[in-house]
């Protein structure tokens, strides 16, 4: 079934994560205005990163009450796999589908960066080709993507193996250092209970093609590219 | 509700009576304030069109030049690229924030007007030292105005500069610029051909923002400028972002016949700028706008800056469709009036005509008389003679900490710089930014750049110079360079030692683009950039957007060394050329030989980089100018965490030089390029067909940046030491209490 892409008002990398889908991955896909969307005629959804209503209020809040996230939900009910990049992600934790608040940045401003996230889980549909420890490079671009929740939540998205992405540093290490929000236990991804629904900061689509990496690979793809198998 | 009491107009004696004239009758309130804002420098260019006649204009490439919203270049395959810059000096030098940020949105909306869709903003500040806590503020907030509005509309902002100097103390420069791709058979041209098309207002409600915003860009910043605030306009970068889209999703259905942004002038600009150029009129009613403020006057209503507002012409039969996509982006809109074949732009308001003037009286303002003169005290071409310092390597150190040459990864961080899946080199990569064309094997390659310290000097060589380094930013990369635009910045037009730097300033840029053979698409003046209460103008500063294509993704290069072994060339000769160079201002010496660019050797130079790049022989390259020799090599280092050994004694330069000349000087038509060992001889020999004078200056090695002179030690640097004060050097001093 198709992939549909959501755009929301203020959502900026949705063409983006278009084109990586048809133009690389020649997955078919959708690029769907959110009032427009209706989740049974699709087999996956991506919520694009950007400023939906111009991230008013606090960022995702405002799309959180679309329309189109009851379809969302609905989606995820039946186990189809869900995305939500940066914006994205702030959308699915302002609608409850993931647990836990992105706040603003340790250092108060947007940073827009590559960094290295490394996999903490194979047990998703987007990372079970990947082997767990791979570090990947990818961008993070945002202003809030500090990761916190309350100790128990932290813990219980520890034990149910819930985290997916940390950052890290050069060495593929846990430090301040490579933790360039200040989130809590360098969290830079996380998945529901179920597994279905992936949230993540950095930006895998602005990786999906060695041209546009400094370190010429496409480490974004391999994401991405589990949408192909749906 | 009228106007009661009369408006303050900043219209000369002589220009009121060429209105009135012109009008056969004297003008009502409305229309004086019209005329007023339509006649001032700002919209009228009335003190340098007649200067900005001399720039080439015209070329193979060329699909729209200036006179348009933006200007349009062909790359080949239908695909053109639409680019334009502007300033923002005097709203962000009263409100930083808001002011930088909106001159951001009245970019966007310049490329938006052609059908292009906005991929990429560029940006070139300048402000005092950061010594003045005062112009860390302004430093500080215009970045951050940038940031929220540019991150927020999906552009990204992938290159720009920053230069510090204490004549932008209080009247800082802020100039924006944007770069747009589109289809050449889709553009639209901001034009009104067609009586009976209904026009449409479009985006932000209608408020008094910014009421007369250009007549306060028309002045110079004085004490009450503070008083100034409310001129300036409030940017709200979501509504632009559903603008962007809704602008683009209309356009595609084919019923919109032209659209134009509301910026500077408001309606009145808009109107009568588009009914001018298609040769008809319109008739509106300005009780049908959407207002944000109730009780506004037709005088109000014709002039506020309201930002992030369009306008539409659209085909009667076509409206509904049209208006369903501004309805499904939730866009407010109103249909105002209808083109008419009058030529005459008539205002009503219920049922009244509060206006009724001639488009062409409104676009055409009588050229005003400026007076030029040569400012009697010249610029010392000797300087006063030093010994060479004795510690070399603490030169370069400090230089690389010089505010003007520092990273400015602190600005950068905080843009999205890769949104838009486009950006190949990003901020810091290379002297220019490289974008790819998205399913095609080319990518083109923009920069902004100026050097105030030798406009002010020169502003003739100053501003040819500034050409030369943005055509050789951008082929330093891989690129032809194919088109500039340029933005102006300057003082007060009224006084004449002024007036003859901006006359020297366009025949210097006329100069260097006619020997480039680059033509120069569009532009924007800021006149009045100074500060009242010193007297004192701004460096004269014209900031040169260039564009250049590259033909192929392989040949994009960037700056970072490569390879521990590859050769080091140095493309061009040196001069004893320090005057306003970074060393010079290091060691504070005043005077000096300034570069002197002569187009021929540029045009050479650059010719034989462009054909090494794309015969497959280059690894990196970057041109070298700010720090001259030493700080250009030092930056490759960094960027490549790799070292370099270089002999001075094989650098090509001029008789008699000394050795700090020689590190330092700031010479025109240079180019560092490496490239593996093997190929050295080959690339020296594409030089040599050229005439271009090159020498194979050393070679990179795994560690250490070591610069040496007939076996010589004369500087010794570690890379991680000149990264660190390179990278730290800005955000220390914005640290200072």
């Amino acid at each position: 079934m198709k992939t549909a892409v959501i755009q929301f008002p203020g959502s900026n990398c949705d063409l983006d994560v278009l084109h990586i889908l048809k133009d690389i991955l020649h997955v078919e896909a959708d690029l769907i205005w959110h009032r427009d969307f209706e989740g049974s005629n699709y087999g996956a959804a991506v919520l694009p990163g950007g400023f939906s209503y111009g991230d008013y209020l606090r960022a995702g809040i405002i799309a959180a009450y679309s329309p189109a996230m009851r379809h969302v939900k609905e989606m995820a009910r039946e186990g189809k796999p869900i995305i939500g990049i940066c914006n994205g992600f702030q959308i699915l934790i302002e609608s409850g589908l993931l647990p836990g608040a992105l706040l603003r940045n340790q250092g108060t401003t947007f940073i827009c960066k590559w960094v290295k996230i490394r996999l903490e889980t194979s047990q998703t549909p987007f990372t079970k080709n990947i082997q767990k420890g791979t570090v990947l490079k990818v961008p993070i671009a945002h202003a809030e993507g500090r990761y916190v929740n309350e100790p128990e939540g932290l813990k219980e998205l520890h034990e149910n193996d819930q985290v997916v992405f940390r950052y890290v540093d050069d060495h593929g290490d846990l430090t301040e250092d490579g933790n360039p929000n200040g989130s809590m236990d360098s969290i830079a991804g996380i998945c529901n209970l179920d597994r279905n629904i992936l949230g993540l900061m950095p930006h895998p689509e602005r990786a999906s093609e060695p041209i546009l990496s400094p370190f010429l690979d496409s480490d974004g793809l391999k994401i991405l590219s589990t949408l192909t198998q749906t | 509700m009228m106007v009661t009491e009369t408006i303050k107009v900043n219209l000369t004696p002589r220009e009121l009576e060429a209105a009135r004239k012109r009008l056969g009758r004297e003008p009502n309130q409305t229309e004086l304030g019209m005329i007023d804002v339509m006649w001032s420098e700002h919209c009228s260019y009335k003190s340098s069109r007649q200067v900005l006649r001399r720039l080439p204009k015209s070329g193979r490439r060329v699909v729209v030049g200036p006179g348009y919203d933006s200007g349009v270049v062909d790359i080949g395959d239908g695909d053109v690229i639409a680019f334009k810059i502007e300033s923002h000096n005097h709203p962000s030098a009263i409100e930083p924030y808001n002011g930088a940020a909106t001159g951001i949105g009245g970019i966007i909306r310049d490329i938006l007007c052609m059908n292009c869709r906005p991929i990429a903003l560029l940006d070139s500040l300048r402000f005092g030292n950061l010594e003045s806590s005062h112009s860390r503020w302004l430093f500080q907030t215009v970045v951050k105005g940038i940031a929220d509005y540019g991150n927020c509309t999906g552009i990204p902002t992938v290159a720009g500069e920053v230069e510090f100097d204490e004549s932008f103390e209080t009247n800082c420069l802020v100039n924006v610029a944007c770069v747009g791709v589109g289809k050449a058979e889709d553009l639209t041209l901001g034009r009104m051909d067609r009586p009976r098309d209904i026009i449409v207002l479009v985006g932000g409600a209608t408020g008094r923002d910014g009421i007369h915003g250009v007549t306060f860009a028309s002045r110079t910043i004085h004490e009450e400028s503070e008083l100034d605030r409310p001129a300036v306009q409030i940017g709200n970068p979501f509504t632009k972002k559903v603008v962007i889209e809704a602008t683009l999703e209309a356009l595609r259905t084919g019923k919109v016949a032209a659209v134009k942004d509301l910026g500077g002038g408001g309606l009145t600009c808009a109107l009568s700028e588009m009914s001018s150029k298609g040769g008809t009129g319109v008739e509106i009613n300005l009780e049908e706008i959407h207002v944000r403020e109730q009780g506004m006057t037709p005088y109000e209503l014709l002039l506020s800056e309201s930002q992030e507002r369009m306008l539409f012409t659209v085909t009667p039969e076509g409206q509904e469709e049209v208006l369903g996509v501004f309805q499904k982006w939730e866009i407010p809109y109103s249909v105002i009036g209808k083109v008419t074949d009058t030529g005459l732009l008539v205002a009503k308001y219920r049922g009244r005509v509060a206006a009724n003037v001639p488009s062409r009286l409104l676009t055409n303002s009588p050229l005003a008389q400026r007076i030029s003169r040569r400012p009697r005290t010249q610029h010392v071409k000797e300087a006063s003679r030093r010994p060479v310092p004795e510690d070399l390597s603490d030169i370069v150190y400090r230089l690389l900490s010089q505010p003007d040459i520092a990273s400015k990864e602190s600005v950068y961080r905080q843009y999205d710089h890769e949104v838009g899946v486009r950006t190949v080199l990003k901020p810091g990569d290379a002297d220019a930014a490289v974008l790819r064309i998205i399913g095609a094997d080319k990518a083109i390659a923009v920069k902004v750049d100026c050097n105030s310290s030798y406009c002010h000097l020169d502003p003739y060589d100053g501003h040819a110079a500034a050409v030369a380094e943005g055509a050789r930013n951008v082929a330093a990369t891989g690129a032809e360079p194919i088109a500039v635009t340029d933005c102006c910045n300057f003082g007060n037009p009224e006084n004449s030692e002024v007036y003859w730097q901006f006359k020297e300033a366009i025949s210097g840029i006329a100069y260097m683009l006619n020997g480039l053979k680059i033509p120069c698409v569009g532009g924007n003046v800021s006149f009045y950039n100074e500060d009242e209460r010193t007297g004192r103008a701004v460096k004269p500063t014209t900031t040169i957007v260039t564009l250049g294509l590259i033909e192929k993704l392989s040949h994009i290069t960037s700056m970072a060394l490569k390879k521990a072994g590859e050769s080091i060339i140095l493309v061009g000769k040196t001069f004893p050329e320090l005057g306003g160079s970074q060393y010079y201002r290091l060691i504070n010496l005043n005077g000096g030989r300034l570069p002197h660019p002569v187009a021929s050797k540029e045009r050479a130079s650059i010719r034989t980089v462009i054909e090494a790049i794309r015969s497959g022989y280059v690894t990196a390259t970057h041109d070298c100018s700010k720090g001259g020799l030493a700080v250009s090599l030092a930056e490759m280092a960094i960027k490549g965490d790799l070292g370099l050994t270089v002999d001075l004694g094989a650098v090509p330069y001029a008789s008699t030089m000394r050795i700090d000349e020689i590190l330092f000087s700031e010479s025109s038509a240079r180019f560092i390029l490496t490239t593996p060992q093997a190929r050295a001889s080959k690339l020296l020999s594409l030089a040599r067909k050229r005439g271009v004078p090159a020498a194979k200056i050393g070679e990179v090695t795994e560690s250490n940046y070591r610069i040496t002179t007939n076996r010589k030690e004369l500087v010794e640097c570690s890379v991680g030491r000149m990264r660190e004060v390179w990278r730290g050097a800005i955000p220390k001093l914005m640290e200072m209490a």
